[in-house]
C-alpha cells in the first residue's frame, strides 16, 4: 500500500469519526438468507428491512431512527453464534432477532442470557421456549400445537382412528413424534404408523397399507417440501376417500400448485396469511394480516409467506416493547416484551406470561380445508 | 391381491426412473472408467428446463425436446472444459473432478432457474388407469417405456454401430484403440453428450410423477449408482434391471415390512450380490494382467 493510499484511509477514518453521532436504535438480526434454509431466511431478511425502513420514513422509534444489522448465517450453528456474538459485543444491538431454524437459534440463546440481551427466535422447535429462558422469546407456534389442531378437527367431525404417513425428514419426524404424543390427551387413536424419504418420488405402497388398515377414519400427512406433494398425488390416484390433513408446513400457493386437482378436499391448519379477504371484519387479524400483504407485495411483487409473517411479527412485538419501554435498555425491553398482551400479528394474537415466552395458542391456527384450488376456512 | 399388485407397479415406475438414470452413468463409463458423479444433475437439468419451458407456455413436445438438447450441450461443456483438460490425470482425479462438476452445476442452477419444486402435467394427462384393481399414472408407462428405448437404443449402439464400438474400444484401452485409428477424443466427446442425453431425457419423463428442484440430483444420482452397480457397471441389461430390482425391493419392503427399512432393504441386497458377485448381476468379469 502506498503512503498516499494510507493517508487517504487515515482522512476518510478521520471523517466518518468527526460525523454527528445520530441517536439510533440499533436492532441486530442472523438469518439464513442463503443455505439450505434460504426459504426461511430470504423472506424473514426482505421483511425486516422492509419494516425498518418503513418505521423510520414514519418518525422510528419514539423519534429515534431504528439500524437493522442483518447478518447471514446460512442455517450453520456455528456462525450464527460467532454473529451473535458480534451483534452484542461490536454492534451494541438492544436486541436480536433470529435463527431462521432451530439449530442457529439453540447455539445463539445461551448467549442472551449471558449479556442479558432480549432475543426473538423465528424457528419453530419447542426445545427453544420449554423450559423458558429469560430472555428468549419466539413467535412461530409449534408442531405440537399443529397436531392438536388437526385432531380437534377430526374429533369433530366425529372420527377417532387415524392413520399417520410422514416424512422421514426433520421437520416430519418431529411433527410425527408430537402427533404421537398429544393423540392420546386428543382423543385420537393412532392405527398406522407410515413413513417416507424426503425425495422419494411413490408413497403408493404406503398408503395402500394404511387404506386397507382396519377401522381407519382419517390420514394425516406431517411433512415439508415435495414429499406431502406426492402424497397427496398419490392419495387421488389410489382413490383413497378418507378425510385427508397435511399440516402447517406445506400452508402455501406452491403446494396447490404442485398437488393439483389432488389437493381439493383437503385440510391444514395454517395462519391467516393465507386468507386475507376471508377474514371477518371483527377479526383483530385481519388488519396486521392485509397490512402485510399489500406492504410486502408493493416493496417485492411476490407474495409474503408464512416465514416471512414470523419475521414480520417479531419485528412489531419487538418496536411495540421499545415504545413501552420508553427506553433502549436491553433489560427494560425483555421486561416491556414479556408483558405483551393481545398483541395481533399476522401469525396469532400474542400473550407472553413469565412462565410462556411463545405467547400463542391453538386460535392462531385456522383449519383450512382447499376448494377449486383455493382456501377457504372451515367453519369452527 | 391387488395390494400386491399395486406394490408390483409402485416399484416397477420408480425402478424404471433408477434404471434411466442407470444408463446414464453406463455410457461414460464405458468411454472412460469414469463414474460420472454429476449424472443425477444431467436429470435435473432435464426436468427444470423442461419446467422452466412449459411454465412459459412452450407445448411439451416441443419443450421436451429442447430440454434433452440442453442436457446434451452441459455434457459436451462438461467434457470439454473439465474432463479434456485433465484427460492424462488418473482415473481418481478425473472423478473427483465430476463431484466438483455436480456441486458447481447445483450452484448454476439455482442462478439460472430458482430454488423452487417444479413440475408439469403428465404427457397423457393425470388421470390414474386401473389395471385389476391396482392403478398406474400414464406418465409411469411413458417413463418405463422411456427406460427400455433407452436400454434398447444403448445395447444396439454399443454393440452394432461403429461409433459405439470406438467408445468401447477406447474404454477398454485408449492407447490401443488410438494405433488402430479412433478418434479416441471423439469417442469421449460422443459417450458425454449420449449419457447427458440419456440422464435429462430421464427428468423430462419423470418429472410429473417425481417433482424436480435443483438439488434432488445428489440423491438421483445415489440411486441411479447403486443400480449400476447391482447390476453391474458398464452393461446396459444390468442397469435396466438394477433400476428395477432395487424399485421393486423398495416397494415389497415399504409394503410388507415397513417404510423404514425401505432403503435399508435395497442396500442390504447390493451388499449381498457385490459379496457374492462383486461384478454385479450382468457385469463382465475383468481380468487384469499385471
Amino acid at each position: 500500500m502506498t503512503r498516499q493510499a494510507v493517508a487517504a484511509g487515515v482522512s476518510a477514518l478521520a471523517l466518518l469519526t468527526a460525523a454527528p453521532a445520530l441517536a439510533e436504535i440499533k436492532i441486530g438480526a442472523s438469518l439464513a438468507v442463503t443455505g439450505p434454509a434460504a426459504f426461511l431466511g430470504d423472506p424473514e431478511a426482505k421483511t425486516l428491512e422492509m419494516l425498518v425502513e418503513e418505521l423510520n420514513a414514519n418518525g422510528g422509534i419514539n423519534g429515534e431512527e431504528v439500524e437493522l444489522i442483518l447478518y447471514d448465517d446460512g442455517a450453520d450453528p456455528n456462525k450464527a453464534r460467532t454473529f451473535a456474538t458480534r451483534l452484542i459485543e461490536e454492534d451494541e444491538v438492544v436486541a436480536v432477532i433470529g435463527g431462521s431454524s432451530t439449530g442457529a437459534t439453540m447455539a445463539m440463546a445461551p448467549l442472551f442470557a449471558d449479556y442479558e440481551i432480549p432475543f426473538i427466535s423465528l424457528a419453530g422447535a419447542v426445545v427453544i421456549i420449554d423450559p423458558v429462558q429469560e430472555f428468549v422469546f419466539k413467535t412461530p407456534h409449534t408442531d405440537r400445537m399443529a397436531c392438536e389442531k388437526i385432531f380437534a378437527d377430526i374429533t369433530s367431525r366425529g372420527m377417532t382412528k387415524v392413520g399417520l404417513i410422514s416424512g422421514t425428514d426433520g421437520f416430519g419426524a418431529s411433527m410425527r413424534e408430537q402427533c404421537l404424543d398429544v393423540a392420546p390427551a386428543s382423543g385420537v387413536e393412532i392405527v398406522a404408523d407410515e413413513s417416507y424419504g424426503g425425495s422419494d418420488s411413490d408413497m403408493t405402497p404406503q398408503l395402500t397399507n394404511i387404506a386397507a388398515t382396519e377401522g381407519i377414519e382419517a390420514v394425516v400427512n406431517p411433512g415439508f417440501g415435495q414429499g406431502p406433494a406426492v402424497v397427496t398425488r398419490n392419495y387421488a390416484q389410489l382413490g383413497i376417500d378418507l378425510p385427508f390433513y397435511q399440516s402447517h408446513g406445506v400452508a402455501s400457493d406452491e403446494f396447490i400448485k404442485l398437488a393439483g386437482d389432488a389437493a381439493n378436499g383437503l385440510r391444514l391448519p395454517a395462519t391467516p396469511l393465507l386468507i386475507p379477504d376471508q377474514l371477518a371484519e371483527d377479526d383483530p387479524q385481519r388488519q396486521p394480516v392485509q397490512d402485510y400483504i399489500a406492504a410486502y407485495e408493493a416493496a417485492h411483487g411476490e407474495k409474503p409467506s408464512t416465514f416471512g409473517g414470523y419475521a414480520y411479527d417479531a419485528f412489531h412485538l419487538l418496536v411495540n416493547a421499545i415504545e413501552r419501554a420508553g427506553s433502549t435498555d436491553p433489560v427494560e425491553i425483555r421486561d416491556a416484551l414479556e408483558a405483551t398482551e393481545g398483541h395481533a400479528g399476522v401469525t396469532g394474537v400474542y400473550s407472553f406470561t413469565p412462565e410462556d415466552h411463545m405467547g400463542l395458542d391453538l386460535s392462531a391456527f385456522r383449519i383450512l380445508e382447499i376448494k377449486d384450488g383455493g382456501w377457504t376456512p372451515v367453519e369452527e | 391381491m391387488s395390494e400386491l399388485l399395486q406394490f408390483l407397479v409402485s416399484g416397477i415406475t420408480v425402478g424404471a426412473i433408477y434404471a434411466a438414470i442407470a444408463l446414464g452413468f453406463t455410457l461414460i463409463y464405458n468411454a472412460s472408467g469414469v463414474v460420472n458423479f454429476a449424472q443425477g444433475e444431467f436429470v435435473v437439468i432435464g426436468g427444470m428446463t423442461a419446467a422452466a419451458l412449459i411454465g412459459a407456455g412452450v407445448p411439451v413436445w416441443i419443450a421436451a425436446p429442447l430440454a434433452v438438447i440442453a442436457g446434451m450441450l452441459v455434457g459436451v461443456l462438461l467434457y470439454r472444459l473439465a474432463i479434456r483438460p485433465a484427460r492424462e490425470a488418473p482415473l481418481v482425479s478425473l472423478i473427483i473432478i465430476t463431484i466438483g462438476a455436480s456441486i458447481f452445476l447445483r450452484g448454476a442452477m439455482q442462478a439460472v432457474f430458482d430454488k423452487q419444486i417444479h413440475r408439469y402435467d403428465g404427457f397423457s394427462g393425470d388421470a390414474p388407469l386401473r389395471v385389476g384393481g391396482a392403478t398406474i399414472l400414464p406418465q409411469s408407462l411413458w417413463i418405463i417405456g422411456g427406460s427400455i428405448a433407452v436400454f434398447a437404443f444403448l445395447a444396439w449402439f454399443l454393440n452394432r454401430t461403429r461409433a459405439g464400438r470406438g467408445i468401447r474400444a477406447t474404454a477398454s484401452n485408449r492407447m490401443a484403440a488410438a494405433l488402430v485409428g479412433i478418434n479416441t477424443g471423439r469417442a469421449m466427446n460422443l459417450s458425454f453428450a449420449l449419457s447427458a442425453a440419456i440422464g435429462a431425457l430421464a427428468g423430462v419423463l419423470a418429472t410429473p410423477v417425481t417433482f424436480t428442484s435443483y438439488d434432488v440430483g445428489v440423491l438421483m444420482a445415489l440411486k441411479g449408482f447403486s443400480a449400476t452397480m447391482l447390476g453391474g457397471v458398464g452393461s446396459p441389461l444390468g442397469a435396466l434391471a438394477g433400476g428395477l430390482l432395487i424399485g421393486l425391493i423398495e416397494a415389497m419392503t415399504a409394503g410388507y415390512i415397513s417404510s423404514d427399512y425401505k432403503d435399508a432393504s435395497a442396500f442390504v441386497v447390493i451388499l449381498l450380490v457385490l459379496f457374492l458377485r462383486p461384478q454385479g448381476l450382468f457385469g463382465a468379469r475383468i481380468t487384469e494382467r499385471v
